[in-house]
């Protein structure tokens, strides 16, 4: 068995008093899609806040790719492949669609100190974005500014940007968000097509398709890891239902 | 896109011919000042227009640029061999020194500490008594190149500033689209995005605030040559909210913009000086109207204006 993705260990936050993460232990392992559900307010955000290192916790560790993460910056930590996306759009609106996603490339690839030349016309960017936006269905989009976009094609450009930096492992936070019926039908089958190519860590509100993608699914309330398990186990456990799927699945 | 500037720089390039005629030096005179103060303004407008960063201390770099030339005439050194690249260096590093803790700021914060370190380049130039303290430091003999003095005939050190000046577009406009270039707009754009894609945006910020301050170190050095003296007055925070003043006028983040609003701010200054002794209270105005009625500056009145006038004279479908 291969070391998992992503460990965490006995992480801790507060925001005043109120207790957002409390002792989370929690991992992904190589390859899996582990989906994170709970209500509003779980403080599953904040969990990915704490992996990408927006928020730094109070105590405990993250661990990427077995390797102590926990003091640095955000940059440097995706640097070393971790990609996010956001549950509120965090898209560079005055940037073609491309542009968004070549950015993520330049990144990836080659230095980015390097004062002449036009950065849009150059291929070996430009190529492997159009490859991204072309996985997510956005090719005839990709001069459109981001800004521009409809907000399920901005849903898209989101999964684009985080495929486009070939993640070691993926943090989606409800990458449906506030998509129509249609698009999320869309985004649902994006996911399923990355699903094994990279190890992806799913916080979603779909419940249908949540169930229908993750192999592991933890369930987070008032901050807790409630439970972890297959997504049968899940839907069997009491507590679960009781606490959380009762009113979601209706 | 390129033809606006082209006209721009062609104009700089024939006025000495058109003003062969008339008042010379005085012209030469305004417009190499035009221009000076539009190489500075250029590398205002990548921080302030490309980057969001509106920095208010930007007549320190000018004036640095300017004191390093005239206190190393003071001491019998002339040749700009020296002296230029002495005001660069000084220059750049006072914006790098400054910069790594000014882009620890952001917003209103960053406004108030780079003016904060202008004021201090401001207080430290007055203070330099050696160097005339307030009264500023007369250069009694002009920068020389190679041991020649090209800075000693108008219409060559004219063009000489022109020269200039078409080098820092031209290098702006390179770095803007640049993968750096790119990487600093986005940065504009969306800060929080472009750390998790894995900009440390800090270290681009910080190299786009030495590259102005460069811009404004070379300024510095025509300054003090076309003027034959520094002053304090050069680094005072009102020059700083001049030059804020020329780019929002001409159009922020286009770079031409930039030189556009210096021209209008200084030959508008000029006329309106010359009708009254109040100018300022007409000319005070007349910017605040500007800026508020043209999103934009002067550039987007044009674009306003092209786009209403096409819409009038457009051929009616049948
Ligand atoms: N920066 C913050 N400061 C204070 N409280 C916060 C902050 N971020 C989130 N919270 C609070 O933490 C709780 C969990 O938020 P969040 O992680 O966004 O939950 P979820 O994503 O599961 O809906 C909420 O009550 C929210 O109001
Ligand atoms: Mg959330």
């Amino acid at each position: 068995m291969t070391a998992p993705v992503l460990q965490l260990e006995g992480l801790n936050k507060n925001f005043g008093g109120l207790a957002v993460t409390r002792n989370v232990n929690f991992e992904v392992a190589a390859g899996e899609l582990h989906a994170v559900i709970g209500p509003n307010g779980a403080g599953k955000t904040t969990l990915i806040n704490q992996i990408s290192g927006l928020v730094a916790p109070d105590s405990g560790r993250v661990l990427f790719a077995s390797r102590d993460v926990t003091a640095l910056s955000v940059p440097e930590r995706a640097a070393l492949g971790l990609a996010r996306s956001f549950q509120i759009t965090s898209i560079l609106p005055g940037f073609s669609a491309i542009e968004n996603v070549a950015l993520a490339v330049q990144a990836r690839i080659g230095t980015s100190f390097r004062f002449f030349g036009c950065a849009a016309a150059e291929s070996a960017l430009n190529a492997p974005a159009l490859a991204a936006l072309d996985e997510v269905g956005l090719t005839k989009r990709a001069d459109a500014l981001a800004g521009h976009l409809s907000h399920g094609e901005k849903r898209a450009l989101e999964l684009a940007i985080a495929l486009a930096m070939q993640p070691k492992l993926l943090l989606l936070d409800e990458p449906m968000a506030g998509a129509g019926r249609d698009e999320s039908r869309r985004l649902i089958a994006v996911l399923s097509r990355l699903k094994g190519r990279f190890p992806i860590l799913l916080v979603e509100h779909d419940m249908t398709a949540v169930f229908a993608l993750a192999d592991r699914i933890s369930v987070l309330l008032y901050g807790q890891i409630l439970t972890s398990g297959t997504p049968d186990a899940v839907r069997a456990d009491p507590q679960v239902v009781a606490a959380y799927l009762g009113e979601e699945m209706e | 896109m390129t033809r606006l500037p082209t006209a721009i720089f062609l104009g700089f390039a024939l006025l000495p011919a058109a003003a062969a005629f008339g008042t010379e030096t005085y012209l030469l005179d305004l417009f190499m000042r035009v221009m000076i103060f539009s190489i500075a303004a250029l590398g205002l407008d990548l921080l302030v227009g490309y980057g969001a960063l509106v920095s208010f201390g930007h007549a320190a770099f000018i004036g640095i640029g300017a004191y390093a030339v005239a206190i190393l005439a003071s001491h019998g050194i002339n040749e700009a061999l020296i002296s230029l690249p002495v005001a660069l260096i000084a220059a750049t590093a006072f914006a790098y020194l400054t910069g790594t803790i000014c882009l620890r700021t952001r917003g209103v914060y960053f406004i108030m500490i780079t003016l904060a370190f202008g004021q201090m380049a401001f207080f430290l130039a007055s203070s330099l008594a050696p160097y005339g303290g307030d009264d500023g430091l007369t250069m009694h003999a002009r920068s020389t190149l190679f041991g020649l003095s090209p800075f000693k005939n108008e219409r060559l050190f004219y063009y000489i500033v022109l020269a200039c000046l078409i080098g820092c577009y031209c290098l702006c406009r390179s770095l803007v689209v640049s993968r750096f270039g790119r990487v600093f707009r986005g940065a504009r754009e969306n800060a929080t995005r472009m750390a998790t894609l894995g900009f440390d945006i800090y270290r681009y910020q910080l190299a786009a605030y030495a590259i102005s301050g460069a811009l404004g170190g070379l300024a510095g050095f025509l300054l003090a040559n076309a003027t034959d003296f520094v002053s304090p007055a050069y680094m005072s925070w009102q020059r700083s909210g001049e030059l804020i003043i020329m780019i929002i006028l001409g159009g922020l983040g286009t770079l031409h913009g930039a030189i556009i609003g210096t021209l209008a701010y200084s030959l508008l200054g000029e006329y309106l000086s010359g009708l009254t002794e109040n100018w300022k209270m007409i000319f005070g105005p007349l910017l605040v109207l500007v800026v508020l009625l043209a999103r934009g500056g002067l550039l987007g009145l044009a674009g306003q204006v092209a786009a209403w006038w096409r819409k009038q004279h457009a051929e009616p479908q049948p």
